[in-house]
């Protein structure tokens, strides 16, 4: 069973997100923002992060950026959850290392439809 | 699968109205001209919380309104606008207006769309005054858009060159993945060119040196295949060329490559565009399929946050509590008197724990006065700049615990204080100047505990109250005779007296109809009652005294013939034998006594319920409880005090029918009913 960390500042958005990926069988670890997520990630290994940009204490791409820099988050599939306005938003996290993205608003459907993607 | 998504919807609400309140407590943070990052940063992460979570969970209209607000904070936040007074008055303006869009969503009324599209209109305003290029970006929606005709040109196939950079695999991506997407496109060939790969010493095995010439046969249209490739197109050199262009442009697809810069396909026959839009509508429709909007049928139900700390000590005391049970069955079991000191002792245990639950039950309903308080910061900038005034508010105490219920009730009373405070209390600046005091005036909210009452105080440093001219204005109004003798406390008290404003002009903030008497009726329905400390021309204070709870009653118990009644203890001031020369018959009145340099009315008990008192208690010899409320007292006749107690509220309305003079019941210890008396109430009934 896959491991999915999923971020979100938004408990609404977390508990959607969470819902459906643990109703499609993933094993799902909730971060409140980037401080808890990179805690919770460090030390173990999940097979795909999830995670909303702007969120207090640590933004998404800040978080991405610190795991990419983690030996065992070197190849881990990195999803940020983004706003259609936010092209600069695309750009700065892949500079931080992103491996792509989903767009808000998303139904849970799209969002499953990416995760398979990435998880093959 | 599908997923019902309105089970998110309260979650939703709860977190966007505590994010409006962020907003609008930032908002009034911001001093205009300086930029605070960290303020606008929350409140721009509130905005947009909103904003995304709106959209996702089907409030399109919340979304696109909350869009534009984002629009003109992420340009404060770039320090592309300069943070202006106006710009905050209009973000302000805008969270009132998404409150009541998303409350009425909420209870599933009708959003006002006349007056969300003023706010809107107000907010594009703004935001274009000082941008003469962005009349586009504001009408952007998120609404996801179907891919335009132009875009997909249906082919029969596609060659596609492929050259990631070497640090691809870093990104997450991975080469195979697309493959696997592109398969299920159409007919793949894939054909590995291994040209770039470095000798084996020089290999770094994380980096990516294959390119690869891709061939995809089948109906397929151009976005689909740049939805995959969408997530890497910085990350790789790409060409992406039909099999009709390439026969038509008759030379090699390789030429095209240039490293750095991906070629983009713009031509696209005529004839086969034709055939693009019909397939595209039927595709694209299931993706702009918005989520149903469909508000929930009630108002969702009342729900509160409880610290888990709380929940915690509680479940503790409930432990603690089937341990002495159990400790006391099975001392039941088999009784003999050489045990009766454990029987006592694990029943003194018994009651702590008893009474250690009911403080951790009661603890749940508590929160904190803050609840009440931060409307005020908004309350007073808007008031103050609408009246001239320079006002400060501050607020201590905001964390003493209340019941959620006196919380509800006790926030109109407030208002209205301080709506008092700043209207009559605090003076235009240039008469503070005059005066002596700093142009900035000083209202503060003050909460604390005392004894088993919270106490809020409302302080200004204003012009404080001038009892004599007090006095003399009730005497024009009819509400005192001329020749009343009072204190100067009491003089303070006729501003309560129905009927009576001070302000010579009322004004739309503080004579809204509604006067002091309400405020005073109003926390006095509550249990409590108001003081007022004023020294004239330094400032006044309404202190407020309100019971913690409105489940549990602090109370005199008293004896009228057989039965039990409670008096709550708040409004008793004394206790004495009525002795039959103190009694005497005042004409229209009924039977009154002198109390000190007062008269007042004498209630029998007895009479007004109709119950026969005990044979000791005949005649006018009894005890008399002197009762106060609404600034009126009177004495109760009765039989005999039994003595204080905490008795716990029941709805007599509920579970009987409204009784005048009463205010509900209670179970008193030996499992009969006794009544609560309302005092307020029998006041009314002794003067008439």
């Amino acid at each position: 069973m896959a491991s999915i960390l999923a971020v979100d500042d938004s408990a609404s958005m977390r508990q959607m997100v969470s819902f459906t990926l643990k109703g499609a069988g993933y094993e799902v670890i909730e971060g409140v923002d980037g401080v808890d997520a990179l805690n919770k990630a460090k030390g173990r290994k999940v097979d795909l992060v999830v995670t909303d940009v702007n969120m207090p204490n640590m933004d998404g791409i800040t978080l991405i950026k610190e795991l990419r820099a983690l030996p065992n988050y070197k190849f881990t599939p990195m999803l940020m959850l983004t706003t259609e306005s936010g092209a600069d938003k695309k750009a700065q996290g892949r500079a931080a290392g992103a491996t792509g993205w989903i767009v808000k608003p998303f139904n849970p459907d799209q969002l499953l439809k990416t995760v398979k993607k990435v998880l093959g | 699968m599908t997923i019902d998504m309105e089970q998110f919807h309260q979650v939703f609400f709860e977190e966007s109205f505590e994010g409006l309140d962020v907003m609008e407590t930032g908002l009034l943070n911001l001093s205009p001209g300086t930029a605070d990052m960290e303020e606008i940063n929350t409140i721009f992460r509130a905005a947009h919380s909103i904003k995304g979570g709106s959209g996702t969970f089907g409030f399109m209209d919340v979304s696109a309104f909350t869009h534009v607000m984002e629009t003109l904070l992420d340009e404060m936040r770039d320090g592309r606008r300069q943070v202006e007074q106006r710009g905050v008055n209009v973000l302000l303006g805008s969270v009132d207006c998404l409150r009541e869009m998303l409350a009425a969503i909420q209870s599933g009324d009708e959003v006002d769309s006349k007056s969300v599209s003023t706010h809107q209109k107000e907010l594009e305003i703004e935001l274009n005054g000082s941008r003469s290029e962005a009349t586009g970006e504001a009408a952007e929606i998120v609404v996801p858009e179907p891919d335009k005709a132009e875009d997909s040109a249906v082919n029969l196939g596609w060659h596609i060159i492929f050259c990631p950079h070497v640090h691809l695999m870093k990104t997450g991506n991975d080469p195979v993945r697309m493959f696997r997407e592109l398969e299920e496109l159409g007919d793949l060939t894939v054909e590995a060119d291994f040209r770039g790969l470095p000798e084996i010493q020089d290999l770094d095995p994380e980096e990516c040196h294959l390119s690869w010439d891709i061939r995809l046969e089948g109906d397929i249209e151009r976005h689909e295949i740049d939805e995959i490739f969408d997530w890497v197109e910085d990350d790789c050199d790409m060409s992406i060329i039909s099999f009709a262009d390439e026969a038509e442009k008759n030379r090699p697809a390789e030429e095209d490559l240039v490293a750095g810069e991906p070629i983009v396909e713009k031509v696209v026959p005529a004839q086969e565009t034709a055939k693009a839009p019909t397939k595209q509508a039927v595709k694209a429709e299931p993706e702009v399929k918005r989520p149903e909007n469909k508000p929930a049928a009630k108002p969702a139900s009342a729900s509160i946050r409880v610290d888990t700390a709380k929940i915690d000590s509680l479940i503790n005391m409930v432990g603690e509590l089937v341990i002495t049970q159990s400790m006391l069955s099975s001392l039941g079991e088999d009784f003999d008197m050489t045990k009766l000191d454990l029987l006592q002792s694990g029943l003194s245990q018994l009651e702590s724990h008893t009474r250690e639950l009911q403080q951790s039950a009661m603890g749940i309903r508590m929160m904190p006065i803050s609840f009440v308080f931060s409307r005020f910061p908004r309350l007073v900038h808007d008031l103050s700049s609408k009246m001239g005034k320079q006002i400060e508010l501050k607020l201590s105490g905001e964390n003493t615990e209340v019941d959620k219920t006196v919380i509800e009730l006790i926030s109109d009373p407030l208002v209205h204080l301080v709506r008092n405070s700043l209207d009559h209390g605090v003076e235009m600046p240039d008469e503070r100047i005059a005066a002596g005091k700093p142009a900035l005036g000083i209202v503060h909210l003050n909460a604390f505990h005392r004894g088993g009452n919270i106490v809020i105080e409302v302080t200004d440093d204003g012009n404080g109250l001038d009892g004599d001219k007090l006095f003399n204005k009730a005497v024009e109004k009819g509400v005192v005779e001329p020749d009343t003798q009072l204190t100067e406390k009491e003089k303070f008290d006729l501003i309560f007296a129905a009927g009576f404003s001070t302000a010579e002009v009322v004004s739309d903030v503080s004579g809204r109809g509604v006067g002091m008497d309400v405020v005073r009726k109003n926390i006095e329905a509550l249990g409590g009652h108001v003081e007022i400390r004023s020294k004239l021309g330094k400032g006044s204070t309404f202190a407020i005294y309100l019971p913690l709870t409105l489940a549990i009653l602090d109370g005199q118990s008293v004896a009228v013939g057989d039965e039990t009644y409670i008096v709550p203890l708040a409004s008793v001031i004394e206790s004495f034998n009525l002795k039959p020369e103190m009694v005497s018959y005042v004409a229209g009145r009924g039977e009154t006594f002198r109390l000190r340099d007062e008269y007042l009315p004498i209630l029998r008990m007895d009479n007004l319920f109709g119950v026969h008192r005990t044979e000791s208690g005949k005649g006018s010899d009894g005890l008399l409880v002197v009762v106060e409320g609404q600034g009126t007292r009177c004495g109760l006749l009765v039989d005999d005090l039994l003595g204080q107690q905490q008795v716990v509220i029941k709805s007599l309305e509920t579970n009987y029918r409204k009784i005048e003079g009463i205010s509900a019941a209670t179970i008193l210890g030996d499992g009969s009913v006794g009544l609560i008396l309302d005092i307020p109430g029998l006041l009314r009934l002794a003067n008439r």
